[in-house]
């Protein structure tokens, strides 16, 4: 095999990684988006709620008999889905006895928006959280096991004259399958519902909603509930091929917050774009670099897109002043 | 400094008294380490609010400098044989260069983009020191002389060490609270563009708190690794760094420098002492209280326990802080009688020829052309959408005209800066008020009198003038948070003034104003007018205008409808048109 068919081999196969672990990326970014896109709340705990989600699905997992009615291969998925509603009340209850104090209407009369408070109160979220889950759960690493993870398809995508081998691992496959299933569908609920007007209506100007009869705080809510799950339901396709410990979150806070940034701030698709993008940018920054310095690629490429295009890749209303 | 500084300053110093004289009983080194670290956190909220209280720019990222100045400090000991002592300051140099560094590239950015942009710096630098190959650097242990390397047995030392630089940090963010520099930094968090309309190159302020700010949060991170001993890029670079000089800061308040004082003092012991009596058995237990802590204070008192604190205390001397209820405008359409003509002065100050400006395919402003003599009044009315702010914009150089040329005093002025028009003698207020509620109704206003006062002492005496002038004195010393809407629209007319301005442009003054208040700010401006001062302004409504104005310029979908007096521009049928359609006309 020559060097370019090596070099044609590994770039195709940093693709595929990059887009499969893109899209999960991409679905942690569209309940950051719900929340701090189109709600406007900055919510550090983003990254810990995902935390949780991890560990809801472990214990889904290994709980209720899923695990041994479905199967190790498809009872991951099952335990994602079965955490999800708890992930949604969670989110609805930190949202009415806390953030709620500090966002919508609230937010009048306060410095910077009530921003500052936002960013403390979910500080404190968060290290609540991150600790009270290490108490809980131990600071050991875990993950779900499934043996799709160490399984994968193998295509010789130019047949016989050209043997370039590439590589499906299995359950990074169904992973990104499920999380674009998922953003499609809260695609669909956000355009095409009563709900999902509502909820664009209270995001685009709270005030003139209220005068509309929307409830400005519940839709709020229900955004902040759903970015919650969303987040927390990626959280826990990850944990099925990713060891976790309760600290995790902060890793991924920032990539959430970059991607949203690249997507365009407000834009649900755009988050996903954004999400995607760093998964490649993440892969194929190893043809270059060391691994360490991978996480750095990240920030540099953020930084670049934030000065030359502010408002995101696909985004439009840079600010509202 | 005045009194009111050097007493704030009093307390400050008797509280650190009392603090050096209980550390010196304190013999347990691991208390004495506490004691350092609240100080030292105590300096690194400092620094941050510097830059983020008073300019209202959230940095998520301030460890980037804290963990320079540590690495700085231990590697140039490991590497050079370089003391702390001389690292300390050589930080605070690398730092306030970092500073400028990241801050020129960042400050394009506003909002939420310039905060989470902020967050990236530090990780990354994270990343690269775990590259360099610097997983964890400790300070090598001297002992031939320690002293000169910083290197006490007595942990006390350390805390009189941070101490004496707390005390210098203290001094120093009073001194900038009290100065040009501090006021400037108060305008732009108030409102950016308002503050450039001031006269105020804001870019250069910015640049000047961020390398101020670094500097000091470098000096703090030398310090800290001094005293810490070993660190690793995710102790001093790691998110919990940036968050914690939030944390402090906001905890007591932003925007004041006892909030990072109170912060610290409250939260660092707390969280160390759990960690020690409770972190063998329960594992976290520190973070959790420590989070359940500002939790519970951020529901009580989002702004922080200083702000609370005070206005609970201004509250209770009856001093109110309530925000202003909006008072509800007269639905009057009657006119009033217009006021006589005069005779113009024919001096033109402002010529303004042929102004378009399109964005895409939107023509807000066509062909618009005026002249404006010396000393008149002329009102610029039409329909909301009409065009109106984006001309005030086009003038004064928030836009940039696509076409289109402005004279002032014969010379063109177009496609000039904000500040250059303020210094050229064009002031502005805005639709929208942005009183900086915190503030007395005198700094409001002296804020504005940067552009041309040298010294503070003329400041205050501009500020003292402007404020006579639209009839604030007697309430100069009240917060502006406590105002009523005539108020402050009557102290941004202040502010205005106090820029020296010999021409005026007015959006919406009168609006929100209830019909005796109209009549009030009126006069005001009548009075402004007869002192020779030119005045330009906009509104919707037309009655409250036909007495003041001398012309009128009616502009609607962007363009120049009609010119001329009140008496003939009322009886316009175009006008009519304009404001009700078409319907009304033949009732007219």
């Amino acid at each position: 095999m020559s060097d370019f068919q090596i070099l044609i081999e590994s770039i195709l196969q940093l693709l595929i990684t990059g887009v499969l672990v893109g899209a999960l990326y991409g679905m942690m970014c569209v309940g950051l988006a719900m929340i701090f896109g189109i709600m406007r709340v900055i919510n550090f705990a983003q990254g810990d709620f995902m935390m949780l989600g991890m560990y809801a699905t472990y214990f889904a997992f290994g709980a209720f008999g899923i695990q041994a009615f479905f199967g190790a291969e498809l009872g991951a998925y099952v335990a994602v889905i079965a955490a999800a509603p708890a992930m949604l009340l969670f989110g609805w209850i930190i949202h009415r006895l806390m953030i709620r104090r500090v966002t919508g209407t609230r937010t009048a009369g306060m410095e910077a928006d009530g921003h500052y408070a936002q960013l403390i109160l979910t500080l404190g979220i968060a290290l609540i959280l991150q600790n009270g889950a290490m108490i809980l759960f131990g600071a050991d690493l875990i993950s779900i096991r499934t043996p799709l993870s160490s399984e994968a398809w193998a295509i010789e995508p130019f047949g016989e004259s050209m043997p370039v081998l590439l590589f499906f691992n299995k359950s990074r496959v169904l992973t990104a399958l499920f999380s674009a299933a998922a953003i499609i569908a809260l695609w669909m609920l956000i355009q095409r519902t009563f709900l999902g007007k509502s909820l664009r209506a209270a995001a685009d100007n709270a005030e003139a909603a209220t005068y509309m009869g929307i409830n400005v705080d519940k839709a709020h809510r229900i955004a902040f509930a759903i970015g919650t799950a969303v987040t927390a339901m990626a959280g826990g396709l990850l944990a099925t091929n990713y060891p976790f410990s309760p600290f995790v979150g902060l890793e991924y806070v920032i990539i959430m917050y970059a991607g949203v940034v690249l997507g365009g701030i407000g834009s649900i698709i755009g988050a996903f774009w954004g999400g995607m993008l760093i998964g490649l940018i993440q892969q194929f920054s190893t043809l270059a670099l060391p691994t360490q310095l991978q996480n750095a690629t990240i920030f540099v490429c953020f930084l670049l897109v934030v000065m030359l295009r502010p408002q995101g890749l696909f985004g439009r209303n840079v600010e509202r002043t | 400094m005045n009194m009111a500084v050097l007493k704030s300053i009093r307390v400050f110093f008797a509280l650190a008294l009392a603090y050096m004289v209980l550390a010196s009983f304190v013999t347990n080194s691991y208390y004495q380490l506490i004691m350092t670290l609240v100080l030292i956190w105590a300096i690194f909220g400092l620094s941050w609010n510097i830059f983020s209280g008073y300019t209202g720019l959230v940095s998520f990222g301030h460890a980037s400098f804290f963990g320079i100045g540590a690495f700085a400090t231990v590697l140039a000991q490991i590497f050079w044989g370089l003391s702390p002592w001389l690292m300390f300051f050589i930080s605070g140099g690398i730092g306030a260069l970092a500073g400028v560094l990241i801050g020129f590239p960042t400050f394009k950015l506003r909002g939420h983009y310039f905060a989470l942009s902020m967050l990236a710096y530090p990780l990354a630098l994270m990343y690269v020191f775990q590259w360099l190959g610097f997983p964890e650097v400790s300070i090598p242990r001297v002992t031939d002389n320690p002293a000169a390397y910083m290197q006490f047995s007595d942990g006390r030392i350390y805390t009189l060490i941070a101490m004496v630089f707390l005390c210098a940090v203290v001094v120093l963010s009073r001194a900038i609270e009290a100065s040009r520099f501090g006021m400037a930094l108060i305008a732009i968090k108030q409102n950016e563009a308002a503050a450039e309309a001031a006269g105020i190159d804001t870019l250069r302020w910015k640049l000047k708190a961020i390398a101020l700010s670094g500097g000091i949060a470098a000096m703090a991170g030398s310090l800290y690794a001094v005293v810490i001993l070993v660190i690793t890029p995710q102790s001093v670079f790691g998110m919990l760094v940036s968050a914690q000089a939030l944390t402090v800061t906001m905890f007591g308040g932003a925007g004041t420098l006892w909030g990072p004082i109170i912060g610290s003092a409250f939260l660092i012991p707390i969280a160390e002492i759990l960690h020690a009596e409770l972190g063998n058995f329960l594992p976290g237990i520190q973070g959790v209280v420590y989070g359940i802590a500002i939790v519970v204070l951020i529901t009580a008192a989002p702004e922080g326990m200083f702000w609370k604190v005070r206005d609970w205390l201004r509250s209770g001397r009856g001093e109110t802080l309530a925000a202003s209820a909006e008072e509800t405008p007269t639905a009057t359409v009657t006119p009033l009688p217009a006021r006589e003509t005069r005779d113009l002065n024919p001096e033109i100050v402002l010529d303004v020829r042929n102004m378009s400006k399109n964005f895409g395919g939107l023509k807000a402003v066509q062909d618009v052309s005026f002249k404006v003599n010396k000393g008149m009044i002329l009102g610029i009315i039409g329909p909301n959408g009409a065009g109106k702010t984006t001309l005030f914009n086009l003038l004064n150089g928030f836009q940039l005209p696509s076409e289109g040329e402005v004279y002032v005093d014969g010379v063109n002025m177009a496609r000039r800066k904000p500040h250059e028009l303020c210094h050229a003698g064009v002031g502005r207020t805005f639709q929208i008020m942005r009183p900086f509620t915190r503030m007395s109704v005198r700094d409001n206003v002296k804020v504005g009198s940067y552009v041309t006062a040298k010294d503070e002492a003329e400041a205050e005496a501009i500020a003292d003038n402007a404020l006579r002038q639209v009839g604030l004195s007697h309430i100069a010393h009240q917060l502006a948070g406590g105002l009523s809407t005539k108020d402050l629209r009557l102290m941004e007319l202040a502010r205005a003034l106090a820029g020296r301005p010999h021409i005026l442009l007015l959006d919406e003054t009168l609006a929100g104003l209830g019909k005796e208040e109209a009549v009030e700010v009126v006069a005001v401006i009548r009075r402004l007018s007869a002192s020779g001062v030119t005045v330009v302004i906009i509104e919707h409504t037309m009655h409250a205008m036909v007495q003041l104005v001398d012309r009128f310029l009616v502009l609607d979908h962007g363009q120049v409808v009609t010119e001329g007096l009140p008496q003939d521009v009322t009886r316009d049928a175009r006008v009519i048109e304009a404001y009700l359609g078409k319907k009304w006309v033949a009732n007219a």
